[in-house]
């Protein structure tokens, strides 16, 4: 600070004169008003060690022994003018500071308001006053009980006798005596630091004192050591006061509401039944052991955390207990945009789920009978028109019918949440067209179901029919157990069923003794798909598009004149349900699937791990006689080449130009014209004849 | 991720559903800690995994005191033993521009990629098919250049700038807030700036200069390659790159616990403008 070392005294002085300096203004105040004071200071320095006595006292900044001690500083020795007059730049300083200028201003009014008022004019013009400082503070060694003071006047006290300084010449040298050169300096130097910075109102200065004032107050171990965290704590609490006890921290709202959803999660449903519920619960529930398989997959590599996997199971269980469900699975989870979906398959008790797929298929019955009447009444406003608009000869593909509920892709039904803690939603049965359109889009999920999905061709649907149908294709193309887990029930003895569709029902094998890990790793052989392939057509079973149901003949006569044009369909064919892995096609000439032994330190305790190359994120791990299966990634289909967008349709071919079509070109001026004395012509010549006609009859009449 | 600090880190980064088996975190834990004396780094970092077709690469980092100095990467098929690679050169990253698909596993594995060169004999200028190896070696090293170079992130205030030189590690760093956290501005490219110079004189004068020294996630292209996403209730912020889907970037705000990892194919997402 450019303080001059001052030898005899404790080190401790400069940082008490710069505690000082911080309450001087209010001291000054109080000296001014208070006359006992010079008696009182007058005896301090007759005891210069209460000073370091009296510093953490200092630190509680009661008014009175500020008083004291900032008082006794001029006094401790008549040598140190010099130190003298850094406090009062100082002072001048907290006049600046917003800090304290709030707690002094009362004082400023209380006390000599003149005093102030000097001082700031002082300071704003450092040289010019520099000397009236100097003389200002020499008098302040002087026990003074009348305030005002200007500068460089002479002062008119008796009183002024009293002190040892020097200033007993200064009483009679009216002139301004040149500041030292270090004096100079160190007011420099103290104005600097002073400086506020850009950002906000804390100098340096303050900064530096506040630090001082915690580390002297809490007196920590090795204070070197901690000196850069405190200057970042010192400077963050001055800008961050703590808040109330009373009031919540804004921030932490939104974690805290989570938390608290969660810990609801984990409370138990229904209050003390004790020993009953126990027994209920250890029963079978539809619930997995999430855990386990967790710790499988963990083994892998691959999965949730285990405090997750916990809470999804918690999720899961909350999900039973609303849900009429038979059996449930943790299916994965999608990551999205902005939050992600933790999907849960679930097969509902026999009979449970079809009264909501009615509703549902009733509300959209009911918007498309209406939709339809509304275009019929539109058309034969049309027709009663005078012109007579073409039909167009273009008709929409037909609708493949989506499969029934516990067939093919619609086996499962799909609930997910966001997190666990938030409601379980319930996505809707996929249509064919739905997977066949995501099949030519690739988008990334943002975590909404409701948002909509923009693509080209456009997607039918809004998000959670896209995500259902990933699911789908997921699900269809991943789900593998070990070769002989599940096996075809035994009263299917037909293999050809209509239209050759083959089984499409499994049954576990009771008898399945589980194969050894190291062959699972060996040989996909030893690997089955246990979902049905999805058709090109989009459903597991293959429907002729072109086979009329009842509905379609009772609505649609005018479509028998289709008939005519109707193309042989092939029927579509896929894999029969539980084919080998070994017989998946490959991708590029790389193997759909890498199988790995989870931990070949020790092979004896692994479990044989499969991941899929053609589904990043989806895994199957088997071990003895369990197997399960998780997908946890995007949502996306890997493609060794880039994506190619469709293209756009070709442009509709526009109605050949014919007289009907064209619209007439109206006519100008200059035929109008010319037709218009074409008329006229024509009328005079019509005149003339029937002028000639009259003349002739006249004369004939004449005759 | 930090070694030191790296079972915490997998347990923050798993919710992208990718981690590290126990025994592979065991091993990990011990071998780093030897690298560390060997190559006398002053932290290493556990990079991530590249997933092949017949074995995984594990990579880690070395990074010296100063923290955007160039970093010594190393490479390791279970764990344990660790081969330094060579750093990455623009040559490489042409030469393996044209290697596509998965990587196989095999650090010898070579790929062909047939090339039509001009070969001058004499006054005949003919084209030739010219079939280039290149190792996978390099394709790694080249790839996880690229990867760092695009998506390896930082918060805001981890590190700081001495007017001397060096980067150094900012003990002080107590974590962002929570409304920070969630903004993707808090948040820069580990690496040298490079667009830091285009900056307006009006954007750079409320930086701070020991402070804001690199590029923020703010201004990448394209814009929305990053996902943002609260998870565990709202403790934890994740940010996930887009373009290198598998780059899984996590922080606990108020903490100071944050890293990254990358665990994928090592594909760039070449689809991400259609995918937005």
């Amino acid at each position: 600070m450019g303080d001059p070392p001052p030898d005899p005294e404790p080190p401790s002085q400069p940082t008490s004169s710069s505690r000082n300096s911080q309450v001087s203004e209010r001291r000054r105040s109080r000296e001014r008003t208070r006359p006992l004071v010079p008696e009182e200071l007058q005896q301090i320095p007759l005891d210069p060690q209460r000073n370091l006595r009296g510093w953490p006292q200092r630190a509680s900044l009661t008014p009175n022994e500020n008083l004291v001690f900032q008082a006794e500083d001029p006094y401790v020795n008549p040598g140190f003018s010099a130190e003298v007059q850094p406090q009062a730049y100082l002072s001048e300083g907290r006049l600046q500071a917003s800090h304290n200028a709030s707690l002094m201003l009362p004082q400023l009014q209380q006390g000599e308001g003149n005093l102030f008022q000097q001082l700031e004019s002082a300071y704003q013009g450092p040289p010019a006053d520099l000397p009236g400082q100097f003389t200002m503070y020499q008098r302040e060694d002087l026990p003074f009980s009348q305030g005002t003071q200007h500068g460089p006047y002479m002062r008119d006290d008796p009183t002024l006798q009293f002190s040892p300084s020097e200033l007993g010449f200064m009483s009679f040298n009216m002139e301004l005596p040149e500041p030292e050169p270090r004096e100079l300096a160190v007011q420099n130097a103290k104005a600097y630091l002073l400086q506020t910075s850009v950002n906000s109102d804390l100098s340096l200065y303050e900064h530096l004192a506040n630090m001082l004032t915690k580390i002297l107050n809490q007196r920590p171990e090795d204070p070197l050591f901690l000196l850069e965290s405190l200057n970042r704590t010192t400077q963050w609490e001055w800008f961050h006061p703590k808040l109330d006890t009373l009031r919540d921290d804004p921030e932490m709202q939104p974690t805290y509401e989570m938390a608290e959803r969660q810990k609801a999660l984990f409370g138990r449903s229904g209050s003390g039944e004790g020993e009953q519920e126990m027994e209920e619960e250890t029963a079978e529930t539809a619930v997995p052991n999430i855990m386990e398989k967790a710790f499988y997959f963990e083994q892998a590599g691959v999965g949730l955390s285990s405090d997750e996997s916990f809470r999804v199971f918690m999720a899961l269980k909350q999900l039973v207990e609303q849900q009429p469900i038979h059996t449930c699975r943790f299916w994965g989870k999608i990551l999205g945009l902005s939050r992600s979906y933790l999907v849960a398959e679930v097969e509902f008790r026999e009979g449970e789920e079809e009264a909501e797929e009615e509703e549902v298929e009733e509300m959209t019955e009911g918007g498309e009978g209406m939709e339809a009447h509304g275009e019929e009444e539109g058309d034969e406003d049309e027709d009663k028109a005078t012109d007579v608009i073409p039909k167009p000869t273009w008709k929409p593909p037909p609708v493949i019918p989506k499969e029934d509920s516990r067939t093919g892709t619609n086996r499962y039904l799909y609930f997910v949440c966001n997190e666990p803690g938030r409601p379980w939603m319930r996505l809707p049965h996929v249509t064919p067209i739905q997977i066949v359109q995501a099949r030519k889009i690739r988008k990334f999920f943002t975590g909404y179901l409701d948002a909509p999905v923009i693509s080209y061709p456009p997607f039918p649907g809004n998000e959670a029919n896209y995500l259902r149908a990933q699911i789908a294709r997921i699900s269809a193309a991943t789900h593998i157990s070990p070769l002989g887990f599940y096996q075809f029930g035994e009263e299917e003895g037909d293999e050809e069923e209509e239209g050759g569709a083959g089984r499409d029902s499994y049954e576990e094998n009771p008898d399945f003794e589980g194969i050894p890990v190291l062959e699972l790793v060996d040989s996909m052989a030893n690997w089955v798909h246990h979902t049905q392939h999805i058709l090109p057509q989009g459903r597991c079973t293959w429907v002729n598009p072109l086979q009329k149901t009842e509905e379609e003949e009772e609505l649609g006569e005018e479509e028998e004149k289709a008939d005519e044009g109707v193309e042989e369909v092939e029927q579509e064919v896929g894999p029969p349900l539980l084919t080998p892995l070994s017989e998946d096609a490959e991708i590029m000439h790389m193997a759909p699937w890498t199988a790995r032994l989870s931990c070949t330190l020790s092979p004896q305790y692994s479990v044989a791990v499969v991941r899929s190359n053609l589904w990043p994120g989806a895994y199957a791990y088997a071990s003895g006689k369990k197997f399960e299966n998780i997908y946890i990634g995007w949502g996306h289909k890997y493609s060794p080449e880039n994506f190619n967008p469709s293209l756009p349709a070709p442009i509709q071919h526009e109605y050949p130009s014919g007289p009907d079509t064209i619209e007439m070109s109206d006519p100008t001026v200059e035929e109008e014209q010319a037709l218009k004395a074409a008329q006229e012509q024509a009328l005079a010549a019509a005149e003339e004849e029937e002028e000639d006609e009259e003349e002739d009859e006249d004369e004939d009449q004449d005759d | 991720m930090d070694a030191e600090s790296l079972l915490l880190a997998l347990e923050l980064a798993s919710g992208s559903g990718q981690g590290l088996s126990p025994d592979r975190r065991a091993s990990l834990l011990t071998s780093l800690m030897l690298v560390k004396r060997d190559y006398r780094f002053d932290r290493v970092l556990f990079w991530g995994r590249i997933l092949g077709l017949v074995a995984d690469y594990y990579i880690a980092q070395g990074v010296s005191e100063d923290q955007l100095a160039p970093r010594k990467t190393l490479y390791s098929l279970n764990c344990m033993e660790w081969s330094l690679l060579p750093p990455a050169t623009k040559e490489m990253e042409t030469q393996t521009s044209v290697v596509k698909g998965r990587f196989m596993g095999d650090p010898s594995h070579e790929y062909e990629h047939t090339e039509l060169q001009k070969v001058n004999e004499g006054e005949k200028v003919f084209e030739e098919e010219v079939v280039v190896q290149i190792k996978e070696e390099t394709r790694l090293v080249s790839v996880i250049d690229q990867i760092d170079k695009a998506v390896a992130v930082i918060p805001r205030g981890a590190l700081f700038k001495t007017p001397f030189g060096p980067i150094n590690v900012n003990r002080t760093f107590e974590g962002l807030s929570l409304s920070e956290a969630k903004k993707l501005s808090s948040y820069f490219h580990f690496r040298e700036p490079v667009e830091l110079k285009n900056k307006t004189l009006l954007e750079k004068a409320e930086l701070d200069p020991s402070l804001d020294f690199m590029d923020s996630l703010e201004h990448d292209i394209p814009k929305g390659s990053w996902s943002v996403q609260m998870e565990r209730g709202n403790a934890l912020v994740v940010l996930r790159s887009l373009l290198w889907p598998g780059l899984t970037f996590y922080h606990a705000p108020r903490t100071k616990n944050y890293g990254y990892i990358y665990v994928g194919t090592g594909e760039k997402n070449l689809d991400l403008p259609f995918m937005l």
